[in-house]
């Protein structure tokens, strides 16, 4: 995976699969303490002992998929290579969290990416899954939220292209006025 | 927090006012982006960005998109299905945007699937 943003789109995909109605997206970057931090929360049924187990291990999967290797060994892989890790709490029947975090100014940390593009596939493809999405910035905070979204729409779906716009602009800007804050 | 004001809203609704008339599930063609991590490590959120540019040019109300896991063909990534209401569903592979662009002029809004990028169509493999 060349950036973050699609290692989001990926373990975010797992959560679909787990039967999850509300996803978590959580991304901090505090240069402060110099971390980077990805979460990705949900309520979906969770993994058993043996899943968990095997998760860890590179080699395994539920699914054949030979070619790139498996969504969460290689973000487990892309944090360690930058002094960071990757935390798995998981319940049976309540959900799952996948934390991965990095040292912020490692030279090999993968840049961010196209966040926006990778929260709009998720929310285009699976409008009636709940999308939280929370992103901090050293002081400043911007979350969004597509249930609360759903409900101002009314009968408007948050598929429609002006939506889609509205939601991928405010990222955006939002993006462009917090870069200074990274300094 | 990001929230809609009255004034967004208005200027939304002015603008999707054709898209009230579309039912809960009345699609004529529904397309599966293959969103596994093989998918995505080959490319495919930008093939399916690319068709979701494609959709809003097109000013189409009734095409859907879904994203699926890993269909096992990880070397044929990045894969799309397209399924026209009472038709075959065609499963394309090794894409990029621009052969998303030509299948969606060709096969979604011209009903012709387009053969030379098809790896299965209905029960029939191609490859
Ligand atoms: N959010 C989740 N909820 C429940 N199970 C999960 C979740 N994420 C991953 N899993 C389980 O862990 C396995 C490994 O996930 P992953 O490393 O992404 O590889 P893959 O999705 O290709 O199998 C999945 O097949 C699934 O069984
Ligand atoms: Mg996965």
């Amino acid at each position: 995976m060349k950036d973050l943003s699609l290692h989001i789109l990926d373990i975010a995909e797992n959560s679909i699969n787990a039967g999850a109605s509300e996803i978590r997206i959580k991304i901090v970057e505090d240069t402060r303490e110099n971390i980077l931090s990805v979460e990705i929360g949900d309520n979906g049924k969770g993994m058993d002992k043996e899943t968990i187990r095997k998760v860890y291990d590179p080699f395994f999967t539920t699914k054949e998929c030979k070619r790139t290797g498996l969504g969460i060994p290689l973000l487990a892989q892309s944090a360690k290579e930058c002094n960071g890790d990757l935390t798995i709490k998981t319940e049976r029947g309540k959900g799952t969290t996948i934390t991965a975090c990095f040292q912020y100014d490692h030279i090999d940390r993968k840049p961010l990416g196209d966040i926006e593009s990778s929260l709009i596939v998720l929310i285009v493809s699976h409008p009636q899954i709940d999308f939280i999405f929370e992103h901090r910035r050293n002081d400043s905070t911007y979350i969004l939220n597509t249930a609360e979204i759903k409900k101002d729409l009314d009968e408007i779906p948050i598929t429609s292209p002006e939506v889609i716009k509205f939601i991928k602009d405010d990222i955006k800007t939002w993006l462009i006025n917090t870069n200074n804050m990274l300094k | 927090m990001t929230r809609l004001t009255i004034e967004d809203l208005k200027k939304i609704k002015e603008k999707q006012k054709s898209t009230f008339a579309l039912r809960e599930g009345g699609y004529r063609a529904k397309i599966t982006v293959h969103m596994g991590t093989c998918g995505i490590a080959a490319g495919a959120r930008e093939v399916m960005t690319t068709l979701l540019d494609e959709i809003t040019k097109a000013h189409v109300e009734d095409v859907i998109t879904t994203t699926s896991g890993c269909a096992g063909l990880c070397a044929r990534e990045p894969m799309v299905t397209v399924e026209i209401y009472n038709k075959a569903p065609v499963k394309y592979g090794d894409l990029n945007s621009e052969k998303m662009q030509e299948i969606f002029k060709e096969h979604v809004l011209g009903g012709n699937p387009v053969e030379k990028y098809a790896l299965v169509i209905g029960s029939e493999t191609t490859y």
